[in-house]
């Protein structure tokens, strides 16, 4: 009845192969036995049957939030910010938010996007989370008020800004398994917003390629450290505390800071690694603080060494970086590593990435602490920096923004 | 430019030829089926995916999947929009030149029983001539189909930016050879 497979090119062959990998479960008794037959087949062959792939695994697109902030970092991802035309107003935004909505809702479920020019680029969506924020310029030109918060950080001592690297109106973080996947799907956001906005600059990080380590392992900078322990954990009333936000339209987001860390590995390569543990206050071997044994073990900030001085030095990062109950992050980082420039043999860095409800309130205090002193301060040279909310999630039929936008 | 145009439409119609080979098979057995107080068409048929392509002014194409639930074949006859003045259901084919070209299809889309008919860029489509005002990417299009036992149905489609579906197009009068279509 099903006509064969003209369509690599439709939606239709995704689902299928989708549908076949669930096999009997969808598709009734027949092909239960059959799946049973071929199982058994495979088990007299000793054979055992053949691993679900990563790439056809799906993040849910609609909900209460946006998918890509609670959800398990994946191994890729890229930060496209853009500036909106001069043109574009308050109706043009709606049109715009639809359509990427659109895009974003079907590519993550691994189904071509509408007018798709590459759709067999689409059917592989390794986890696949298309992200929003909008920047102080979206919100002024949707005519809303945003939060205070929504503005660039205050200038850090420390801040060696370019701004190739700040900014911007409209945030799309794109992240999968696959590299890629997160490539066409960029191509296709970007090919619906060019009505709309240019790109401001484009930023890729990766980390552990998928299936390298257990899912949850914190992940590793290029500094060797741990970087993400004190995270809440997703799904606790605690993550959610810290990260979502209960204000006006911004009810169900959160506030997203995107930085730049330029990470100087050939001076931090001068470091011993006694020196390199001192500087954050944990043991680079498991993530340990220096008064624990496991990683999620509690820094105990009183204890001292047999001459007196704190074990965790007072210029530590992790020290610096603890203050009020309240200060506090959901780091969400990814690594970069650019082509060198003359003599140098490295460009790396981490494209910091925190969410909290509030800004000012959670993130602002941490960094202004860790501004005056921070022994990594010495290896690290922030470069890029930029603020914005991060709407609710939508229903179906519904679209990112629309609780700005109408 | 011309040529690169050929190329794509040229291998487009391969795959254009084994789409319409595989409906007309199911067609054949469609054809079997009784014919006993079938439903309207416009009851039967429903467009999924569907979009018309952004345009400033003048020509523009909608495209989807056209799927046939009932049980005997339907026939789109006409379609009507307000975001145009005049319609067309077009067929890309080869020319004597070999060049693919679209024009006004035969008779309508028949969408065969139980099954679907793709309209695509580079393949059938419904042609919207005269556009009365811009149409911007993320506006939404209600077109009207009218079906060959008169009965209709009404579907909304998303506006999308597209740089394809540029095809030649041969006018009615088959003399005045081919015309671009402005995209």
């Amino acid at each position: 009845m099903a006509r064969p497979d003209h369509g690599a090119r439709t939606a239709r062959s995704g689902s299928t192969r989708r549908q076949f990998l669930l096999g009997g479960a969808v598709a009734g008794v027949g092909a239960a036995a059959a799946v049973g037959g071929d199982t058994a087949l495979r088990a007299a062959a000793g054979e055992t049957p053949p691993e679900p792939l990563n790439g056809d695994r799906t993040v849910p697109f609609h909900g209460t939030h946006q998918a890509g902030v609670a959800t398990d970092a994946q191994a890729h991802g890229l930060f496209v910010a853009l500036d909106l035309l001069d043109g574009t107003d308050r109706a043009d935004l709606v049109r715009m938010m639809r359509i990427l909505t659109d895009d974003a809702a079907r590519l993550t479920q691994g189904e071509p996007a509408l007018a798709d020019s590459e759709p067999e680029l689409a059917v592989a969506p390794a986890r696949l989370t298309v992200t929003f924020g909008f920047g102080p310029g979206f919100v002024e030109r949707a005519q809303g008020r945003g939060p205070d918060w929504l503005r660039p950080l205050p200038a850090f001592g420390i801040d060696r800004l370019d701004p190739q690297f700040c900014a911007g109106d409209l945030l799309l973080q794109i992240a999968a398994d696959d590299p890629l996947t997160v490539a066409h799907a960029a191509r296709m956001l970007l090919k619906d917003t060019r009505s709309f906005a240019a790109v401001r600059w484009s930023q890729q990080g990766f980390r552990r390629a998928h299936g390298t380590e257990r899912p949850g392992t914190t992940m590793r900078n290029l500094f060797g450290q741990v970087d993400g322990t004190s995270n809440p954990v997703p799904g606790t009333a605690d993550f959610d505390r810290v990260v979502w936000s209960d204000a006006g339209w911004l009810f169900g987001g959160t506030g997203m800071v995107v930085r730049r860390i330029g990470m100087d590995l050939d001076t931090w390569d001068r470091l011993d690694r006694g020196g390199r543990e001192q500087s954050v206050g944990r043991y680079l071997g498991n993530g340990a603080p220096l008064t624990g044994r496991e990683e999620h073990d509690e820094p105990d900030f009183e204890a001292t060494t047999a001459i007196g001085f704190p074990v965790i030095p007072e210029f530590s990062h992790v020290r610096r970086a603890r203050g009020e109950p309240h200060e506090r992050i959901f780091r969400r980082s990814y690594n970069y590593d650019d082509r060198p420039v003359g003599a140098a043999i490295s460009r790396s860095g981490l494209i910091f990435v925190s969410f909290q409800a509030d800004v000012d309130r959670q993130f602002v205090p941490v960094q202004r602490r860790l501004d005056r002193l921070d022994l990594l301060n010495e290896w690290t040279i922030p470069v890029g920096s930029a603020v914005f909310a991060v709407p609710p999630g939508c229903a179906e039929g519904g679209f990112v923004g629309e609780t700005l936008l109408t | 430019m011309h040529t690169l145009q050929n190329i794509r439409t040229t291998r487009l119609a391969g795959l254009l030829a084994v789409a319409t080979l595989t409906l007309a098979g199911c067609g054949a057995t469609a054809d079997a089926a009784q014919d006993d107080a079938a439903s309207p068409a416009g009851q039967d048929v429903t467009l999924a995916d569907g979009w018309v392509k952004a345009a400033d002014s003048g020509m523009s194409a909608a495209f989807g999947e056209l799927t046939n639930a009932g049980s005997r074949d339907v026939t789109v006859v006409s379609a009507t929009t307000p975001a145009s003045t005049a319609l067309e259901l077009h067929e890309t084919v080869e020319n004597e030149t070999g060049e693919m070209v679209m024009r006004e299809i035969d008779g309508g889309f028949v969408v065969p029983a139980g099954d679907t008919l793709t309209l695509e860029p580079g393949g059938d489509h419904i042609m919207l001539m005269d556009l009365v005002e811009p149409l911007e990417a993320g506006d939404e299009v209600t077109f009207t189909l009218t079906f060959s036992d008169d009965s209709t149905y009404e579907l909304t489609v998303p506006v999308k930016d597209y740089s394809g579906a540029n095809e030649n197009y041969v006018g009615g009068d088959e003399g005045d050879g081919g015309m671009e279509m402005h995209g």
